[in-house]
């Protein structure tokens, strides 16, 4: 019973350790970012990697998601005769919900996991170390340049994710349903409100910062070898993942 | 000067250094010699403040590193330059890039003075014509010289080698000692060599300290360690399977 106990408050220490430490990073990483953001060209060459590189998997994403609402949500609202608010519905799950999320998700797997593997690889052949005993601060290179671009990077793929994501809808609703073109637009003017578009953005935003913290913080402290970087990198993304979804969660009940 | 003084660290339950007490003298070579996973790496870190001791303190020019914090710790590593076991070139920038990152990233100088002062580095050390390879595009031996180069770039008064010879042929090894020792004759800067490579490295070191089990058991010239009676620097030095040291 006592061993049990030791292990189960070993365990819990450890927890609570990895987490202060979790936030001392991302605190730390917002102080270099103000005070000492790095060359424009190493923000630039994150918002490359992390927003345009990402740009097509999210648009394929976003055209499929649309479409796919667009025929699940016209046989709903056909069983009530409101085929005139598809637009409405597709619009609105996208930009509030889907197009954050998705995008977030998208990215993670896209660039948050090469984030992770590339830190850890880094932090495993002492390149970490070699920035250090230049007296250059690891963080001016490594987190802060990708954390300034993905909180820019999040929005903007996510506005991409709402446009391509309606067009979709409206390719499956409009030319292949049948349903009003004039209803599908004009009903989604009438219903989108500007909070639901600044919410989305805002929702994205915040995942740009976990998508950026959560990998860069697993590959800074990987593990040791090829294996340490591994598990590292699939931990960056379930970690991510999962707290983007809990994350959405809180922000959603804040901002609705 | 760089001095360890009652230096422990241990990582979880293993004491890797154990009390340690060292003085590395000003402009000259000073070899640290010892078994396979006994610390001398480690030795290294503390001394550019890469890792900090549990107990114990380590003074550069008299002052204490191990408890600096960032920018104090920045103005003291501003005097060093460190060539890794692995040169720990940054693989996703050519040699060149490599060799002009502190200097693009420290100082205000043009991108024509910087390339004068990368060439100039890289034809110190040997090399000429690689400027656009990547690292694994090198040998080991190009890119131990490469980061040497990186190194010496920014003229810094102690340069630490953690195993600068570490995977490379006798030709390439002897090399590298001679690099070590032409460019500590150019330049004047303390150096700490951690190596395996004996006898070679009693030819470039001024002073050799021996670590076994987590302390200096013995510090001298060259021809003190070899003539030493200690069973452990007689049973290194000369290869041998029996004595104190356990190979496995």
């Amino acid at each position: 019973m006592t061993y049990l106990l030791a292990k189960v408050g070993a365990w819990t220490l450890g927890r609570l350790k990895e987490m202060g430490r979790m936030f001392n990073f991302i605190l730390y990483a917002f102080y270099i970012c103000i005070t000492s953001p790095g060359h424009p060209r190493h923000i630039l060459k994150q918002i490359s990697f992390i927003g345009a590189k990402s740009s097509l998997v999210v648009v394929l994403t976003a055209c499929f998601t649309g479409m796919v609402l667009a025929l699940q949500g016209y046989y709903t609202l056909a069983k009530f005769g409101s085929e005139g608010m598809l637009g409405v519905a597709v619009s609105l799950s996208l930009i509030r919900e889907l197009g954050p999320v998705l995008t977030a998700l998208m990215v993670t797997g896209r660039a948050g996991s090469a984030i992770a593997a590339e830190i850890g690889i880094m932090r495993i052949s002492e390149q970490i170390d070699a920035l250090e005993t230049m007296a250059l601060e690891p963080f001016k290179y490594l987190v802060a340049p990708k954390l300034i671009a993905s909180i820019f990077v999040l929005p903007l793929l996510c506005a991409i994710f709402d446009v391509v994501g309606i067009w979709g809808g409206y390719l499956v609703g409009v030319e292949l349903l049948g349903v009003n073109p004039g209803a599908y637009f004009g009903e989604m003017e009438n219903s989108v409100q500007w909070k639901d578009i600044y919410s989305g953005l805002v929702k994205s935003g915040c995942f740009g910062v976990i998508i950026a913290w959560i990998c860069c913080y697993r590959g800074y402290y990987t593990g040791h070898g090829a294996e340490g970087v591994s598990r590292a990198t699939t931990t960056a993304v379930v970690t991510s993942s999962v707290l983007i979804l809990v994350w959405d969660y809180f922000i959603t009940s804040v901002l609705t | 000067m760089i001095e360890l003084r009652g230096v422990t660290k241990a990582f979880g339950s293993q004491t890797v250094l154990s009390g340690l007490n060292l003085e590395v003298p000003e402009g000259m070579i000073t070899a640290v010699i010892g078994p396979s996973g006994e610390g001398k790496s480690v030795l290294l870190k503390h001394m550019i403040g890469l890792l900090r001791p549990d107990s114990g303190s380590v003074l550069v020019n008299g002052q204490d590193i191990s408890r600096l914090g960032g920018r104090g710790m920045n103005r003291v590593r501003e005097k060093f330059g460190m060539l890794f076991q692995n040169a720990a070139l940054f693989d996703s920038l050519t040699v060149f890039e490599n060799v002009a990152f502190p200097l693009q990233e420290k100082t205000i100088l043009t991108y024509a003075e910087i390339a004068d002062r990368v060439h100039e580095a890289l034809l110190q050390v040997g090399l000429s014509g690689v400027d656009a390879k990547y690292p694994d595009q090198l040998s080991g031996g190009m890119k131990k010289r490469v980061g040497l180069a990186r190194a010496l770039l920014m003229n810094p008064s102690i340069i630490l080698f953690d195993e600068p010879t570490t995977g490379l042929d006798p030709v390439i090894c002897r090399a590298i000692h001679q690099m070590i020792r032409e460019t500590h004759a150019r330049f004047g800067y303390t150096a700490v060599v951690v190596s395996h490579e004996i006898p070679e490295i009693f030819d470039i070191s001024d002073r050799v300290a021996m670590l076994y089990r987590g302390s200096i058991i013995q510090y001298g010239t060259p021809e003190e360690i070899q003539g030493s009676s200690h069973p452990a620097v007689r049973q290194f030095i000369s290869g041998s399977l029996d004595g104190p040291i356990h190979p496995i």
